[in-house]
């Protein structure tokens, strides 16, 4: 795209505020349509060349539940370190956010769970290696299991109790923390956070 | 309807995983676009808005080295680079109201919740090129408005002073954030 960064903003002050509109060089890209000349969909393309890549997604999510384990083992050799502890919630944090995506959407549930359990417990060195376990072995028997014809539902019983056990514990570990207890216990936005 | 010009548009996508940055990669290069850059950290993703100057950069949150939110405050410095205006869209697995809010105020433009959808991301993608709000700045914020509805029924007292600004009715991001895909 031609870059044209040029044209100042125009400021408008209001007291003990500014608002300041910037030059939108961007507005070029758009252009407007007729109905009977918008025979071309972008989002149906994109959607073609993500099924396309698909055929990838079974060795990905494969690979990130390798990452998961090797995450667990590391805490298992060294213990609970800022290093092994940011390790373990990113892998589970980006299985969550890609289960859906890889088609592997029940498996979502479980990995929230993880990341709850690391983020919300105060003292990492609290956290249960016990816990930890079955909730990595629940998201790797999860994956494993994907032909399964009723995954969902096997999912669904194991997440659902890792997630009262956690939610027990992170209860206890966050008595003294009421504001951090409600932020825990409250919903997440968005349907892919919440528990099966 | 409008139609957006993808091959136009420069674009940079700031995650550390390999995977994620290849799906968006795929569904930009879907979309139309010719021009995609990509970071796999928070510090070689400043560098690359430095260097590239994209349209619009779509940023995870969590990355090792500086996160999407405090890389998003870095590029929301007025006056630290040559565009601190410029869209940013966060692709996160968070999905916490504290998160949406804390994104919000660091300044990101649009909050996509992961899973993602083509669907979501042109419609975020088509709302910051068709339909941008501007910037405020004030002592403690330098970034898009926020205020998004009007509440008939505020009886409050009126916080920003100095005569009436207009309010830019938009979806809440909270609302966006809602939406599954």
């Amino acid at each position: 795209m031609a870059k044209d960064k040029g044209g100042k903003p125009s400021i408008a002050t209001y007291g003990d505020y500014e608002m300041i509109t910037p030059h939108n060089p961007l507005r070029m890209a758009v252009s407007q349509v007729s109905d009977k000349d918008a025979h071309d969909d972008p989002v149906a393309r994109a959607e073609e060349a993500l099924a396309q890549l698909s055929s990838e997604f079974s060795s990905w999510m494969d690979s990130e539940c390798e990452r998961l384990d090797a995450a667990r083992r590391d805490i298992k050799a060294k213990g609970f370190t800022k290093k092994t502890h940011q390790a373990l919630f990113h892998a589970a944090h980006d299985i969550k956010g890609e289960a859906a995506t890889f088609g592997y959407p029940f498996v979502a549930a479980s990995a929230d769970s993880l990341c709850r359990l690391i983020e919300h417990t105060p003292d990492m060195a609290r956290i249960p290696l016990a816990l930890v376990d079955q909730h990595v072995d629940a998201v790797r028997a999860i994956i494993r299991e994907k032909a399964r014809p009723d995954i969902v539902q096997i999912a669904d019983q194991l997440t659902r109790k890792l997630r009262e056990v956690t939610d027990d514990f992170l209860a206890r570990e966050n008595k003294d923390r009421p504001d951090v207890l409600a932020d825990i216990l409250a919903p997440p936005l968005s349907p892919g956070g919440q528990a099966a | 309807m409008l139609r957006i010009d993808f091959n136009r548009l420069r674009f940079l996508v700031i995650d550390d995983n390999a995977h994620m940055r290849r799906i968006l990669r795929t569904l930009l290069h879907g979309f139309g676009a010719r021009e995609v850059y990509e970071a796999e950290d928070g510090a070689s993703g400043l560098e690359a808005f430095t260097h590239y100057m994209p349209d619009i950069i779509l940023a995870d949150w969590a990355m090792p080295i500086f996160d999407g939110l405090e890389l998003t405050q870095m590029i929301r410095q007025p006056g630290a680079n040559s565009n601190p205006y410029v869209p940013i869209i966060m692709l996160t697995g968070h999905s916490e109201k504290k998160r949406v809010t804390s994104a919000r105020d660091a300044g990101v433009t649009e909050f996509m919740a992961k899973p993602i959808s083509a669907k979501a991301l042109y419609q975020r993608i088509l709302n910051v090129v068709a339909n941008p709000r501007p910037f405020i700045k004030t002592k403690t914020y330098f970034g898009p408005d926020r205020r998004r509805n009007v509440n008939p029924n505020y009886v409050g007292p009126e916080r920003r002073k100095g005569g009436k600004a207009d309010v830019i009715r938009q979806t809440a991001l909270m609302d966006k954030a809602k939406v599954a895909g």
